[in-house]
């Protein structure tokens, strides 16, 4: 898998910027070139923000509808908001209560799971460790941690609760 | 030596990346979406690579490029970075410039923001390259953003004027593996050569510099290094695309994913300023139909002229406003290929959530304030984080940097003159006030205008990243006092307060606007930090609480809209978001039947 194209969708402030770039950084750490596209300025402001990945031979930073592979969304409602984007057999893990009875779809509490941590700010890594657990990444969970320890190097408590949110995302299959 | 890793760069970073590479000395930025980062990338890698720079937050775009411009009058290279909004606030200093020309390289990056993301217009810098008669340089990709900002400083000391590097914020804001080149020292001493004729030139030699321009123009249209490229070999059709931008990135993959890369010949156009004279002849002579795609005006596509076999944004073919999104392009291309259009799924719909003020912002607590002191006021306001307010009804106009104040100023005059004196209360930002608030300040003062003027003091440039501003006093130590700013434009009330403390802070906007009413300007400086400004530590503070007395009126919903209040359909009262409450506790004054509270200890 050395072409994915990948859309992360949320809401301003939930670190959507941040898992975008430790993914692009894992992609290059594998020797695969990659593009992100990002919001920035007042669309952030609480309101949605979407980022697009592409790992492999683009030129474009751009997703088109109905070419990506999958869709991470932190917020639920950005589940309906941005499924255009999905090819036919796309897949999406989602922020989310409730399961959803729609096929592709695999959700996680996320929002209880980081208060459970002590770390509100951690739904953006619990849902990524969720998306990881599926293997139809182009990297594994490992792959991103060890990423992870490179970024936060020098910062152990912040390391330890990422880690910590990344592998609650996992376990919860 | 271990082979080096390529390092993820924003469009910015590699811009910043370009201009540190390439030798600049003196870099100058007001911040602005999607150009904030360039300068903070600028000031990391100086740091990184101890290189000898000037580096600096100015207060506004143009006092940025005259700090940049004289220093290359001495010699240097030297950059300014700015949005497409901000190059308006430079053009005075940028059009003069550009007739009198460069010594040491001079870039100016102006970022356009097509969509817009985040900005009043969608303005095209090309054209006002176009108008100031400088060369422009456009980028497709982050790491071709890097190559340009070389290139740019190449072909400003090769012709001796100011060149424009212009990215779109899909360049500015697209990440991409780049490889790190070595930093080059020029090793120049600045060395400003006196030269009145030149330098201080009178209207009558600025007709021989504008005639000098014209020339030198018409050799940059046939320098080799920005000519157009042809992106694949020559399929032998009579049919050719011309992208700049973005767009030639997008309609690269576009036309190889629907199989139309041999359909027609494909141009990129790294200088869309001026157009390469013997491009325009070889598509004259070579074509017989020609589809230009470009961000946001039809600026290659008007210097093409032949507009019979044209097809762009002036033909109508290429839609003239928004972005150029790839989605689009995947349409305009079959059809001008002559290919049926195959089913294609419809883009995902504008986003549902508007951007807001953040959880505990003061700006909020302000502008509830301000409605509650002046209910039937006029309220001009200004750009920045603030300009949300407009979803509080706290802000009635916005239109440029520092206009809420020259506004305010023209409300009152229009009802003084024609009708009964109305309540006015402005807002602006502390870094909005130092870029463009101060002279209509004055202006107000000295024509007698009557409002109030709250000048809302987070201590930072908020909405582009927190950048620092003059009364924080950074880097030099030195602080400009705001207060003392008001007091010399001669402004006789003048008082701070933290909005946060709302009973307060009405009382003294109710103040103010007695004064106001009978004397004059009265300016309120709302001073609370910023909550996402990572400079500042925050107090830890106990979230907020709703018990069993709300009745669900909805008031502090619609009236304070706070994003971490949420009314619950089910039991039909309002819940505190735990996730995001920063526990300002601004709330619980907000309350009509006072059933927020908020209770000690750690959230």
């Amino acid at each position: 898998m050395t072409s994915q194209q990948l859309i992360i969708s949320g809401v301003g402030g939930q670190g959507i910027l941040f898992i975008t770039r430790l993914l692009a950084e894992t992609a290059i750490a594998k020797e695969l070139p990659v593009l992100t596209s990002e919001t920035h300025g007042m669309a952030q402001r609480g309101g949605i923000v979407i980022s697009h990945l592409k790992v492999g031979t683009f030129s474009s930073p751009l997703v088109r509808p109905g070419q990506a592979d999958g869709l991470i969304a932190l917020k639920p409602g950005n589940m309906k908001l941005h499924h255009p984007f999905l090819k036919p057999d796309g897949w999406i893990t989602a922020n989310a209560v409730e399961p959803s009875p729609l096929a592709g779809v695999v959700t996680i509490d996320a929002d209880t799971l980081a208060l459970q941590l002590g770390n509100p700010q951690a739904v953006n890594l619990i849902v990524l460790g969720r998306a990881l657990s599926m293997g139809r990444f182009f990297c594994t969970k490992d792959e991103v941690a060890k990423v992870l320890r490179r970024k936060l190097n020098g910062k152990p408590a912040v390391l330890e609760g990422a880690l910590a949110a990344l592998a609650a995302g996992t376990g919860a299959a | 030596m271990p082979e080096q890793q390529p390092i993820l760069m924003q469009g910015n970073e590699a811009m910043a990346r370009g201009l540190v590479e390439n030798g600049c000395v003196v870099a100058a930025s007001y911040p602005g979406t999607p150009a904030s980062e360039i300068l903070s990338a600028v000031d990391t890698w100086r740091k990184a690579e101890g290189a000898n720079m000037h580096v600096e937050w100015a207060v506004n775009e143009k006092v940025a490029f005259e700090i940049a411009y004289a220093a290359s009058q001495s010699g240097l290279r030297a950059a300014t970075a700015m949005k497409q909004v901000g190059l308006n606030v430079a053009s005075d200093p940028l059009m003069s410039a550009a007739y009198l020309g460069t010594v040491g390289g001079f870039v100016v990056i102006s970022a356009d923001d097509p969509g817009p993301h985040s900005s009043q217009t969608e303005q095209d810098s090309r054209l006002v390259a176009m108008q100031a008669k400088i060369p422009v340089l456009d980028p497709s990709s982050p790491a071709e953003a890097r190559e340009m900002a070389g290139l740019a400083f190449q072909l400003s000391e090769e012709f001796g004027v100011p060149v424009m590097l212009r990215p779109t914020t899909r360049v500015c804001h697209a990440s991409q593996d780049i490889l790190l080149r070595p930093v080059q020292d020029l090793q120049r001493a600045a060395d400003f050569r006196k030269d009145p004729k030149r330098w201080a030139a009178t209207p009558k030699f600025r007709y021989e510099l504008h005639v000098k321009l014209n020339q030198t123009l018409s050799r940059i249209a046939a320098y080799g290094p920005t000519a157009p490229r042809c992106l694949n070999r020559d399929p032998g059709t009579r049919r050719a695309v011309v992208a700049s931008g973005v767009s030639a990135a997008h309609a690269r993959e576009v036309a190889s994913a629907s199989g139309l890369w041999d359909s027609f010949a494909f141009y990129q156009v790294l200088q869309p300023y001026p157009l390469h004279i013997a491009f325009v002849e070889e598509l004259r002579s070579a074509y017989d139909e020609v589809l230009v795609l470009e961000e946001t005006v039809g600026v290659i596509e008007m210097q093409l002229r032949d507009y019979r076999r044209v097809q762009g944004k002036l033909s109508g073919f290429v839609p003239e406003a928004g972005e150029l999104l790839p989605e689009t392009i995947e349409r305009l291309l079959p059809r001008f290929a002559g290919r049926p259009l195959p089913e294609l799924p419809e883009a995902a719909p504008a986003a549902g959530k508007r951007p807001t003020l953040c959880p505990g912002c003061p700006h909020r607590a302000s502008f509830y304030a301000i409605k509650k002191a002046a209910p039937t006021g006029i309220y001009p306001s200004d750009i920045g984080c603030y300009t949300l307010g407009v979803n509080l009804g706290g802000v009635d106009t916005v239109l440029c940097m520092g206009a809420a104040i020259g506004q305010a100023a023209g409300f009152y005059q229009a009802y003084r003159v024609t009708g009964q004196p109305r309540d006015i209360v402005a807002t602006i930002g502390d870094s909005t006030f130092f870029h463009a608030g101060i002279p209509p300040l004055i202006d107000a003062v000295v024509q007698g205008a009557r409002f109030v003027l709250v000048i809302l003091d987070n201590s930072t440039t908020a909405m582009t990243g927190n950048q620092p501003t003059p009364s924080l006093g950074t880097p030099a130590g030195q602080a400009v006092d705001i207060a003392s700013i008001v007091a010399g434009c001669g402004v006789k009330f003048c008082r701070s307060a933290d909005p946060l403390n709302l009973p307060a802070f009405t009382a003294l906007l109710k103040e103010a606007q007695a004064f106001s009413r009978d004397l004059g300007v009265a300016v309120v400086i709302a001073k609370s930090p910023c909550l996402v400004d990572k400079s500042v530590r925050h107090a830890k503070r106990p979230q907020a609480v709703v018990d069993a007395a709300c009745t669900g009126c909805r008031y502090c919903t619609s009236q304070f809209e706070c994003p971490a209040l949420v009314y619950d359909e089910v039991s039909g009262k309002v819940l505190v978001d735990v996730m995001i409450c920063s526990g300002c506790g601004v709330c619980l004054d907000v309350c009509p039947v006072k059933a927020i509270r908020q209770e000690g200890g750690k959230p």
